[in-house]
């Protein structure tokens, strides 16, 4: 009697995690913010890698002309037999130079072209193996000296809000004494409202979830954008067990220690609870945004030509109008099409002539 | 130097104009028995008393200037120098606060008194300094409020009647805050140095210094020397004036070891060990602003109040003062501003900031 009730598909869940534990996981993460501001000490103690050993710091007369550079690292982290491959996007030199202008629009750039690899893959023929380059989530480092948000961080964050979620956080937070991280976060979170800069939301947890969940949730949420701390070193504190943290003269501040910093709600929710969110965000919100909008602007005169032209070719290849490449780029392929579209039609009112002419042949021979 | 002015000033030795001698430790000569032999004491090691006792009536100025990004903690720093409230702070967390779009310059005095000795401290605030996207030049407002105090001070100078003390606005030290990135000095940071070092005295801070471990610090510090001395910038002291070989080392020690100072500021004060001090409260424990193992804001406080003000204000005038004179008076074909060849009368010469030996 069970057995006729009991279907089956309650198993499902278990086949898509046996599925992605044997596909394995990717993440990009992008991290951005002046230097200097412990961005990645902080990646280090989120991951706990050594990601940033080989790294050169430039001396400040070299980066007087020095312009924003991405540099992409990947690791592959492992962990209870699931494997992540984590890709990291830095920025470095944001932020430095005298003249700020317009330093983010190379960030701009590098995600605009990963939703547009996407785009071109996602549109073409073999869809096997699409690899996933969007960058699933920005960290954005806040100086905690300032007052807030400065300008460029302002001017930064509304350049890539529509594009990337952005998790916004007080870097080197152990400068702060309670009452002025509360101050400062306040005052962060009135200036995003005040910019209508839209940052990644964390979803409400499901209704069935108990009191104390659901607290700790707002509590996690309130808490944004958050004061963290990081660091690779363990000290020993006065004889108690060790802790990852910061040794100074005056006592020592503890990574993991949620009184001291936000650490530890930051890793929870970032890689813990929130890391498939970010992605399903990235695909169903931002890119989807991305190509609607890259489509809608197909749809301007010009473009409506061509497009119309591809209909009635039926050499076409593909009814789905080109995916976009860079401006330059574009033209020239479409310049390309366009002749090439031109010189086959050429051909195949040519050879249509000619069948018109051998079938009339053919008719008058017929008829003779 | 050029020594163009009358000497009408020897004997005046009291005024404004003639910087006092450096004092020396306060310890009366032996009678020095040369050719003659002193048939007893004279008094004449009395003359620091005098001169104390004149400065004490007339008082002195001082004007210090802070330039840095905003929140690097520079009004509560120099609060915390003088122990009250001379530089009004930005604003409390709650209020508003507008960035300004271009450097503003905002000279506040406040009059301090102690042991009998008054000061006249100007605090001169530079808000908006480093604060834009476009940071470009940001450093031509101050360079332009800096010289046309000299020009103050030289048109008082050239007055056929000059007045007994002329007012001092000139700038005797700027405290250049660094921010505590842990890297190194920023580009911004090497501009305005490099620009500014040749007309003001500047002393580097490290603002913030909490933030930093002891070897991070030490190794900050250094990297710091390093690119100030590669990039050819001389901060106060500057090697070029010490005066004798106990100058030499003693400054050689700052410059070497301590400089710049990382500092921490506070105005709140906390209970430690039974004692009451200025310091900011971390649920990982107080940093004493005071304390020496903590911050060297005591070393900083020493330095510019209780051992080298006086220097700061005899090489104002001594050196920067004078390079600004040569130059105006080069300009103006050896003679004073506001007097053409042959005597004829020219239109005063609007105060341009002086291009800067490189």
């Amino acid at each position: 009697m069970q057995d006729k009730e009991y279907v089956g598909f309650a198993a499902l869940p278990n086949q898509l995690h046996r599925k992605s534990v044997k596909k394995g996981f990717d993440f990009t993460l992008m991290v951005a913010g002046e230097s200097g501001l412990g961005k990645s000490t902080l990646i280090n103690s989120l991951f706990l890698t050594n990601l940033y050993e080989d790294r050169q710091l430039p001396e400040a007369s070299a980066r007087l002309a020095q312009t924003l550079t991405i540099e992409r690292r990947g690791v592959e982290i492992e962990e209870g037999g699931i494997k992540v491959k984590l890709t990291l996007v830095d920025t470095p030199g944001f932020g430095d130079s005298v003249d700020c202008s317009d330093c983010w629009l190379p960030v701009v750039r590098f995600i605009e072209e990963q939703f547009e690899q996407y785009l071109r893959d996602e549109s073409g023929l073999n869809r096997k193996n699409i690899q996933d380059s969007r960058v699933h989530c920005c960290l954005y480092f806040i100086s905690p000296f300032g007052r807030g948000l400065r300008p460029l961080d302002v001017a930064f964050l509304r350049a890539v809000h529509e594009k990337v979620n952005i998790i916004p956080v007080i870097g080197k937070a152990d400068a702060l004494m309670p009452k002025e991280t509360q101050a400062l976060k306040q005052r962060i979170r009135d200036q995003l409202k005040e910019e209508e800069i839209n940052i990644y939301q964390f979803p409400d947890c499901d209704s069935d979830e108990d009191e104390d969940f659901k607290r700790q949730d707002a509590e996690m949420k309130e808490s944004i954008p958050f004061a963290v701390v990081g660091s690779c070193e363990v000290v020993r504190d006065g004889g108690t067990r060790p802790v990852r943290g910061r040794r100074y003269s005056w006592g020592t501040v503890e990574v993991e220690n949620p009184h001291h910093c936000d650490f530890l709600n930051l890793r929870r929710m970032l890689v813990q609870t929130h890391l498939q969110d970010l992605k399903e965000v990235t695909h169903d919100i931002l890119y989807e945004g991305y190509r609607a909008s890259c489509l809608q602007s197909l749809a301007r005169p010009g473009a409506r030509d061509r497009a119309s032209r591809s209909k009635l070719s039926r050499q076409s290849a593909t009814e789905i109008p080109l995916p976009m490449l860079p401006l330059a780029e574009t033209e020239k392929l479409i310049r390309e099409k366009d002749e090439e579209l031109r010189r086959m039609q050429e051909m195949l009112e040519k050879m249509q002539a000619q069948m018109q002419q051998s079938q009339t042949q053919g008719e008058q021979s017929d008829a003779l | 130097m050029s020594k163009g002015l009358p000497e009408a000033r020897t004997d005046a030795a009291m005024s404004e104009l003639v910087p006092e001698p450096r004092p020396k430790p306060a310890v009366p000569m032996k009678p020095v028995s040369i050719n003659s032999t002193l048939l007893g004491y004279i008094g004449i090691d009395t003359i620091i008393e005098q001169m104390r006792k004149k400065t004490m009536k007339t008082g002195f100025d001082f004007n210090i200037m802070v330039v840095g990004q905003s929140g690097l903690g520079k009004s509560t720093l120099v609060n915390t120098l003088f122990k009250s409230q001379v530089s009004r702070k930005a604003s409390s967390w709650n209020r508003e606060e507008k960035i300004p779009k271009t450097v503003e310059i905002k000279a506040i005095g406040h009059v301090i008194e102690e042991g009998g000795v008054k000061m006249k401290l100007t605090v001169i605030d530079t808000p908006g300094f480093g604060d834009q996207i476009n940071n470009e030049n940001c450093w031509e407002p101050i360079e332009k409020y800096i010289n046309e105090q000299y020009e103050k001070f030289l048109k008082e100078e050239v007055n056929i009647a000059r007045k007994k003390r002329i007012p001092d606005t000139r700038v005797h030290c700027c405290l250049y805050f660094i921010s505590p990135t842990g890297h190194s000095l920023r580009p911004l940071d090497l501009e305005f140095m490099k620009h500014l070092s040749k007309v003001v005295n500047i002393i580097p801070v490290i603002a913030k210094a909490d933030t930093m471990t002891l070897e991070e610090k030490s190794e900050f510090k250094q990297r710091v020397r390093k690119e100030l001395e590669v990039n050819g910038i001389e901060f106060y002291p500057q090697k070029e004036f010490d005066e004798d070989l106990e100058d030499k080392t003693e400054n050689d020690k700052i410059r070497q070891e301590s400089m710049p100072f990382a500092v921490v500021g506070s105005d709140k004060e906390y209970q430690v060990n039974g004692k009451r001090v200025l310091g900011r409260k971390t649920p990982w424990g107080i940093i004493e602003v005071e304390n020496l193992n903590h911050c060297e804001f005591a070393l900083l406080r020493d330095f510019v109040i209780r051992t080298h003000l006086q220097d700061l204000k005899e090489v104002t005038h001594n050196i920067h003062y004078e390079t600004y004179r040569a130059k105006r008076l080069n300009d103006n074909g050896g003679l004073p501003p506001g007097e053409g060849l042959l005597g004829t009368v020219l239109p005063p010469v609007p105060a341009t900031p002086c291009p800067t030996a490189e």
